[in-house]
């Protein structure tokens, strides 16, 4: 399949796999940040941690849209959900992600009337076809599903339809790389940047990171051959002493991103002054909200929304892990109550969340049955 | 599964769709909920079809329900599915499908030309297949409360004597050999829904195993260990079902899985894995190394069998597990389907 299988070819993969050895400094340990959660499941899927020198860790960001999301914003969603004139949409990343009395997917099967869409412009596709009804968009998201969200708002408030409003809950990834790295429990040699977010807001925004804390970031397509050349590309800045962003990914990202999107969010969004991340608390001028221009199409404006705050249970670990402080095998509910069936935290959900991507892809290798939940 | 596994208990508050989807969600439900009652004397794995022995004569009985949505798909409809999938749970049991029941459930407002199609479909497929469909039931309900119509048959078989199939007997060395390309079912499915701006030429791979089962059972018999038709939760949820009740490993080499460029690219575009996607016309099978080119080389000869192929084979370790091996060394776990990606795909 084209430009799939020349990012999978085994001769130049084992090839970089062993420049990425030559280069290593066997002294060294190295500990590199994917931000995306898209990379996470990548590294997972292609088993990229067996190719890599023991010295080399990978450490899971917070890029992955549905982790970062509070419970109090699921519930929050569900409660509009409520009213039987309501058709709630949402990505199927979503669906099993628990609220507080269940997940999206089990009020569905209670009744509720709460269906997957592959984009916002379905979602409004919708509205039109069921003009006595309320349809409404839970938007999650960075920068990447961000224009999307901002076209159909667009749309929607030009052809006047008026049956359809978003649940805004769209981030940014920028304050959450800052947080991190303002987090005294981390050390981060540097990053993989992540691509989608790239395709949008460019690579300029990651200089302060070069800049300032003296990080390599290779921004990264997501075939395996791309996240070794990356490493490849962080481990020669390393060796030369330099510190600066540089883009793998140039074949799908433009070094000044991509205008048009970035015009249709400046139209429909602005910052919220501050917003909650699950597991980091709250993080100023990190997410979007819709601005008062589009406020009939903004559900936070129609619905009265409760703003439930949900701390989350005490046991699991979702904020450490989502900074990379631990490992997901190292959480105490990691594989015993919290699986991908029975999903105490959002990271053990989304296929992008790295608990996920780590239980599905990675564990089993490495436990002897006694520790296997045989659980089925 | 093995001795020391602990029982599955069924604490699932209300069903959901995923208790349907042929995953996690619905092995616990027959293990936890329906085998302690139905059954609890049995300490046999499950499988596709049931083997009982009634005045001295073995049979081989089984049933299905079909719920699809849409009823007519390219390369297939509910009619045909419901013959066919229900002839090939009894072929990978190892037993020759007989005769068919079937009961429709069918709702107010169901165009009549409808019905005649998919009875007509029915038709064809057995005669096909060389099954009889002998009897059956026929059940309305209000507009509304039915999407259009439910098809459940029930088939018996006589067990082919060259074969004795049984999770217990696979052991380590053995291959894995599967008939044809997966995923051609589900995907083509979830495109005629027309939910998704994708289009792809492809059709549903719904067709009787029974000949190409058979064909194997002639060339390799009694090296054949085990079979199974991977519909819902596809190719992998069936093989973790193996490695959990075998208590064994199973390596696949991902590169040597046959896999249409349709199937790949849709499957890359939503993010869904090809190993978890349903197939209603192909088998996987686990062969005695010494047999393995032998079955192979007959289901290739046999009609429909030209793109099987050996995909894997069975190690000790790590137990219970599927792996999928990169050719380029990358290993990662192969887990059964969890949740339901795409409801109402048979």
């Amino acid at each position: 399949m084209k430009f799939v299988d020349e990012f999978r070819d085994p001769a130049v993969i084992s090839k970089t796999a062993d420049e990425i050895r030559r280069l290593a400094d066997p002294a060294r340990h190295y500990r590199f940040m994917e931000v995306c959660g898209g990379h996470t499941h990548a590294i997972y899927r292609f088993g990229l941690k067996d190719l890599l020198p023991e010295n080399i860790e990978l450490v899971h960001g917070p890029g992955c849209p549905v982790c970062v999301l509070p419970m109090g914003r699921i519930d929050d969603g569900l409660s509009i959900a409520q009213d039987s004139n309501t058709i709630f949409t949402a990505f199927g990343d979503m669906m099993r992600v628990p609220g507080r009395h269940g997940s999206p997917l089990q009020h569905k099967a209670r009744g509720m009337d709460i269906r997957i869409v592959y984009s916002p412009s379905d979602a409004l596709k919708l509205a039109r076809k069921n003009p006595g009804r309320h349809v409404v968009f839970f938007a999650i998201g960075f920068e990447t599903t961000a224009p999307s969200t901002a076209l159909t708002l667009m749309r929607a408030k030009a052809a006047g339809v008026r049956n359809f409003s978003v649940f805004c809950n769209h981030v940014t990834i920028i304050p959450a790389i800052r947080a991190i790295l303002d987090s005294p429990d981390m050390r981060i040699d540097a990053f993989i940047g992540p691509g989608h977010v790239s395709t949008v807001i460019g690579c300029r925004p990651y200089e302060w990171i070069a800049r300032n804390e003296h990080k390599p970031i290779v921004v990264s397509g997501f075939e395996p051959l791309d996240i070794l050349q990356s490493i490849v590309m962080i481990l020669e800045q390393l060796h030369r002493g330099e510190a600066k962003v540089e883009n793998q990914y140039k074949r799908v990202v433009p070094w000044e991103g991509n205008r048009a999107a970035l015009k249709a969010m400046a139209e429909t969004f602005d910052l919220r002054h501050y917003f909650e991340w699950r597991g980091m608390g709250f993080i100023s001028q990190s997410a979007l909200r819709i601005r008062d221009s589009y406020a009939e199409w903004d559900a936070e404006a129609r619905f009265s929304i409760p703003g439930v705050r949900v701390t989350d249970p005490k046991a699991a670990q979702c904020g450490e892990v989502l900074k990379g402080v631990l490992k997901p095998s190292q959480c105490k509910l990691f594989g015993r109550e919290c699986t991908p069936e029975n999903p105490i935290g959002a990271l053990m959900v989304s296929s992008e969340g790295s608990c996920a991507a780590y239980y599905n892809y990675e564990h089993r290798k490495r436990q002897p049955l006694t520790q296997l939940s045989v659980a089925v | 599964m093995s001795t020391d596994a602990p029982r599955t208990r069924f604490r699932d508050s209300q069903i959901e769709m995923a208790h349907g989807a042929g995953g996690k969600a619905s092995r616990r439900l027959v293990e936890g909920l329906f085998a302690p009652l139905f059954f609890p004397a049995s300490t046999e794995p499950l499988s596709d079809a049931a083997h009982l022995t009634l005045n001295g004569v073995r049979i081989a009985i089984t049933a299905d329900s079909f719920v699809v949505k849409p009823l007519r798909f390219p390369g297939g409809s509910i009619g045909e599915l419901a013959v066919n999938g229900t002839v090939n749970d009894l072929a990978v049991s190892g037993a020759r499908a007989e005769a068919l029941v079937v009961t429709f459930v069918l709702e107010a407002g169901l165009p009549s030309e409808v019905l005649e199609a998919e009875a007509r479909a029915m038709a064809q497929a057995a005669a096909k297949a060389g099954v009889v469909i002998a009897g059956g039931d026929t059940k309305v309900v209000e507009n509304g409360k039915a999407d259009r119509m439910y098809i459940t048959t029930a088939g018996i078989g006589c067990p082919m004597p060259e074969l004795n199939l049984s999770a217990a007997s696979v052991r380590p060395g053995d291959k894995v050999l599967l008939s044809g390309p997966v995923g051609d079912h589900g995907v083509t499915i979830l495109l005629a829904r027309g939910e998704l701006d994708l289009e792809a030429e492809l059709c549903s791979d719904t067709r009787s195993v029974l000949p190409m089962v058979e064909a194997i059972a002639l060339a390799a018999g009694p090296g054949v260990r085990w079979m199974r038709d991977p519909t819902r939760g596809g190719l992998a949820t069936s093989l973790n079902e193996l490695a959990r009740d075998a208590g064994v490993g199973v390596r696949l080499a991902e590169e040597s899985i046959p896999l249409r460029d349709a199937v790949r690219g849709a499957c890359e575009l939503l993010g869904l894995d090809p190993l978890h996607i349903a197939n209603e016309g192909q088998f996987v099978a686990i062969i005695a190394p010494e047999h393995a080119d032998a079955a192979l080389e007959a289901l290739r000869a046999s009609p429909g069998g030209g793109e099987a192929a050996l995909i894997g084979e069975i190690r000790e370790q790590p137990v219970a597990t599927v792996l999928g091996a990169a050719s380029y060394g990358g290993t990662r776990v192969i887990d059964m389907l969890v949740g339901d990606p795409l409801p109402r795909i048979c």
